[in-house]
C-alpha cells in the first residue's frame, strides 16, 4: 500500500468523524487516526516520497514566497524573447533582509498548469533567472532559489532557442556569483532543469522532496524497458533527501509534518523560512571572495571516483 | 580560513601529481581498431554499404553521401594532433559504482576492454599544425560517451591543466548525456565542468568546443555549449532533449533536419559547421589568431 492509499484511508476516517455527533465515538476515531498515522506514515519508501513530492495538494513555490515575504514584487521577462510563466522571479524582504527570490512554479489546477507549463521552463525562463541573479549581484542582494520542476521542457521551441545553452550558461554564471545563493528543493528536482537553479552555497531540501538525474519512470523505461517499474527505480536511484544528505550533495533536510507538507502547511513554511534565514546568517559573515570560494570548493568536490597512486605503482604501461 | 589552506595543499598535491604523470606516461599507444579487408558497414545516412577499410582511409567519411561516421577518441587524436606530440594526462582514474547498480561494473569492465580507455574521455597536451593546446576528446563508443564522475573529473582536470599551463583548450564532445547509472553524481558533473570553464575563461584563455555526432543531454547543457568558439561537424545530432523524448512529449513527428548542426547554425548557436577535412586547418588557424606573445 503506497502513501496515497494510506492518505485516502485517513481521509475516510476523518469523513466518518464529521458524520458522527457522539463525543465518545469521535474521541475513539481520533485516536485511531493518530495511531494509524504514526504507525503507517513514519516509515516511507522512496516511491512514497516521489508520490508526495508530486502530490496535488503539496504547497507550491508561490505559497512559500507569500508566507515568507509579504512585500514580494514579481519581475517579468528575460529582455530577449518573452516572459516564461513557469519561473517566478522577484524581490522581497524576509525579516527585514531584502532577497532576490527565483522559483519554479507548478499550477494547482489544470488551467493554471497550462499557463505554468507544469513548471517545465523554456530557455527564456532560465535567461530570466540569470538576468535577475546578475541584477542581485550588482546590488549585493542575496539570492534564494526554490526548485520544483519535473525537468526542462523538451519541445521544438525550447530546442530552437537553445535549451542546453541556457542551462549551461546558468551553471557557469551561478558558479561565479559573489553573493550568497541558497537553494531549496521543495518538490521535484528534475535533472538539469533543476540544477540550473541549484548551483548554490547551501542546498536545502524538504524531507519528502526528490532530486534526481531523471524521473523514475524515465529511468525504468531506459534500463528495464518498462515504465511501470518506476517504484523499483525510485528505490535504486537514491533520490530522497536522506540519501542525498549522505552523499553531501545537499546540506540540510527540512523536516515535514507527518504524512507530508500538505498536512500542516503553516509549519512547513515556517520551518523552511527559519532554515533559510539560519543558513543566510551564517553566510552573511563571509566576504564576497569567501562566498565565491565556498561555492566553488563545494562544486569542485562533487563526484565519486578513485585514482591510482602513481608513486606506489610506478606508472601505468598502456 | 582553514579550508583555504586545505585547498592550497590540495593544489600543491595536484601539481605534484601532474609532474609525476608527465614524467611517467608516454604518449598514447592504444592501437587502431583492427579492421579486416572485407568488412562492410551500412552508412546510417544513405543506407549504402561502404568498405570500412577504405572508409577509414577517407577519414571516416562516406564516399557516397559525405556522411561523417563516428570516430573513436584515439583515432580523432591521431587525426587532429600532429604526429608524436600528444602526451596523455590524467591517467589512472577508476570508475566506481556509487549507487550499487546491478551490472554497472561489468558493463564498465566490458567497455574498458573494448576501447582500451579508462572512461569515455581522454585529454592531454598536443600540437595542431604546431599550435600548442590542451586537447580533450570524448569517445562515444564507451557507454555512449556518457558523463559520469570520472568523465566530469577529467574534463575539469583538463581545464585546470590548461590554466596551469596557460594554454588554449579544444574539446571534442560526443555524448549521450549524463550517465544514469551514477545518478545524482553525474548530474553534479554538469555544475563542476561548467565552473571549470568559467575559471579557464576568466584567465583570458581560449576554449574551442567541437560538437560531433551525437552531442545531447547533460553535455550539451554544460561545457560543450560554453566554448568561446563553437564548431560542429556536418550532420551531427546536437540538442538538449533527445528527438524521441521530444516526439513523445509533443506527440507529433519532428521536421526533417531538426537538431542537426546546420539547424543550430541557422538558429545561431554554432559559429561554423566545418567539414572534417577542413577541421584541422580551421582549428590551427583559430589557435594561431589567439596565440599569446611569449
Amino acid at each position: 500500500m503506497d502513501i496515497l492509499a494510506k492518505e485516502r484511508k485517513v481521509k475516510d476516517l476523518e469523513k466518518q468523524l464529521s458524520e458522527l455527533g457522539n463525543s465518545e465515538a469521535v474521541e475513539k476515531i481520533k485516536l485511531e487516526i493518530k495511531r494509524y498515522k504514526e504507525k503507517e506514515m513514519t516509515k516511507l519508501t522512496p516511491w512514497d516520497r516521489v508520490l508526495l513530492a508530486r502530490h496535488q495538494l503539496r504547497p507550491t513555490a508561490m505559497d512559500f514566497i507569500n508566507y515568507m515575504s509579504q512585500d514580494f514584487i514579481e519581475l517579468h521577462g528575460d529582455r530577449l524573447y518573452r516572459d516564461d510563466m513557469s519561473i517566478i522571479g522577484g524581490i522581497g524582504t524576509i525579516e527585514g533582509q531584502v532577497f532576490t527570490i527565483i522559483a519554479q512554479q507548478k499550477g494547482k489546477t489544470l488551467e493554471e498548469n497550462l499557463v505554468r507549463n507544469f513548471a517545465m521552463p523554456h530557455p527564456e525562463g532560465y535567461r530570466k533567472a540569470l538576468r535577475l541573479m546578475k541584477q542581485a549581484e550588482k546590488f549585493g542582494r542575496p539570492i534564494i532559489t526554490i526548485i520544483d520542476t519535473p525537468g526542462a521542457y523538451p519541445g521544438i521551441g525550447a530546442e530552437e532557442r537553445g535549451q542546453g545553452q541556457a542551462i549551461a550558461m546558468n551553471l557557469l554564471e551561478m558558479s561565479e556569483l559573489t553573493v550568497p545563493v541558497i537553494a531549496v528543493v521543495i518538490g521535484e528536482g528534475g535533472s538539469g532543469g533543476a540544477l540550473a537553479l541549484g548551483v548554490a552555497n547551501k542546498v536545502l531540501m524538504l524531507e519528502n522532496a526528490i532530486y534526481s538525474i531523471l524521473s523514475p519512470e524515465g529511468y525504468a523505461s531506459i534500463i528495464w524497458k518498462d515504465a511501470s517499474l518506476a517504484p523499483k527505480a525510485a528505490e535504486v536511484m537514491k533520490l530522497t533527501a536522506y540519501d542525498l544528505a549522505e552523499f553531501s550533495i545537499i546540506d540540510r533536510i527540512i523536516k515535514e509534518p507527518l504524512g507530508g507538507a500538505h498536512f500542516d502547511k503553516e509549519k512547513t513554511y515556517l520551518d523552511t523560512k527559519n532554515a533559510i534565514l539560519e543558513e543566510y546568517y551564517k553566510l552573511r559573515k563571509l566576504s564576497p571572495t569567501e562566498i565565491h570560494f565556498q561555492r566553488n570548493n563545494k562544486i569542485r568536490n562533487f563526484g565519486f571516483l578513485q585514482r591510482f597512486n602513481y608513486e606506489n605503482l610506478g606508472g601505468i604501461k598502456r | 580560513m582553514n579550508s583555504i589552506s586545505n585547498t592550497l595543499n590540495k593544489r600543491k598535491q595536484l601539481k605534484n601529481n601532474l609532474k609525476a604523470i608527465r614524467e611517467e606516461s608516454p604518449f598514447i599507444k592504444a592501437q587502431r581498431m583492427d579492421v579486416p579487408e572485407g568488412l562492410y558497414e551500412k552508412c546510417p545516412s544513405c543506407n549504402r554499404t561502404v568498405n570500412m577499410k577504405s572508409n577509414i582511409e577517407n577519414d571516416y567519411i562516406c564516399k557516397h553521401c559525405g556522411n561523417h561516421f563516428r570516430m573513436r577518441a584515439i583515432d580523432r587524436i591521431k587525426y587532429i594532433v600532429d604526429e608524436d606530440t600528444f602526451v596523455e594526462k590524467g591517467l589512472g582514474y577508476i570508475t566506481l559504482n556509487p549507487l550499487f547498480q546491478d551490472g554497472y561494473e561489468e558493463k564498465i569492465a566490458k567497455y574498458k576492454k573494448e576501447t582500451n580507455l579508462d572512461d569515455a574521455y581522454i585529454y592531454g597536451y598536443g600540437q595542431i599544425y604546431g599550435q600548442q593546446c590542451v586537447i580533450g576528446v570524448m569517445d562515444s563508443y564507451f557507454l555512449m560517451g556518457s558523463m559520469g564522475s570520472v568523465v566530469g573529473e577529467k574534463v575539469t582536470r583538463s581545464f585546470e591543466y590548461a590554466i596551469y599551463k596557460k594554454l588554449p583548450i579544444v574539446i571534442f564532445s560526443a555524448s549521450g548525456g549524463a550517465r544514469m547509472q551514477e545518478g545524482i553524481f553525474s548530474l553534479m558533473q554538469m555544475a563542476k565542468t561548467s565552473a571549470a570553464v568559467a575559471k579557464h575563461s576568466k584567465m583570458g584563455l581560449l576554449y574551442i568546443s567541437v560538437l560531433t555526432h551525437p552531442t545531447t543531454g547533460g553535455v550539451t547543457a554544460s561545457f560543450a555549449t560554453l566554448g568561446d568558439i563553437i564548431l560542429a561537424e556536418p550532420g551531427a545530432l546536437i540538442g538538449f532533449a533527445g528527438p524521441r523524448v521530444i516526439e513523445q512529449t509533443i506527440k507529433q513527428k519532428l521536421p526533417e533536419g531538426f537538431q542537426t548542426a546546420e539547424f543550430l547554425e541557422e538558429k545561431g548557436f554554432i559559429d561554423i559547421v566545418v567539414h572534417r577535412k577542413d577541421l584541422k586547418r580551421t582549428l590551427s588557424k583559430l589557435l594561431a589568431f589567439h596565440r599569446r606573445p611569449n
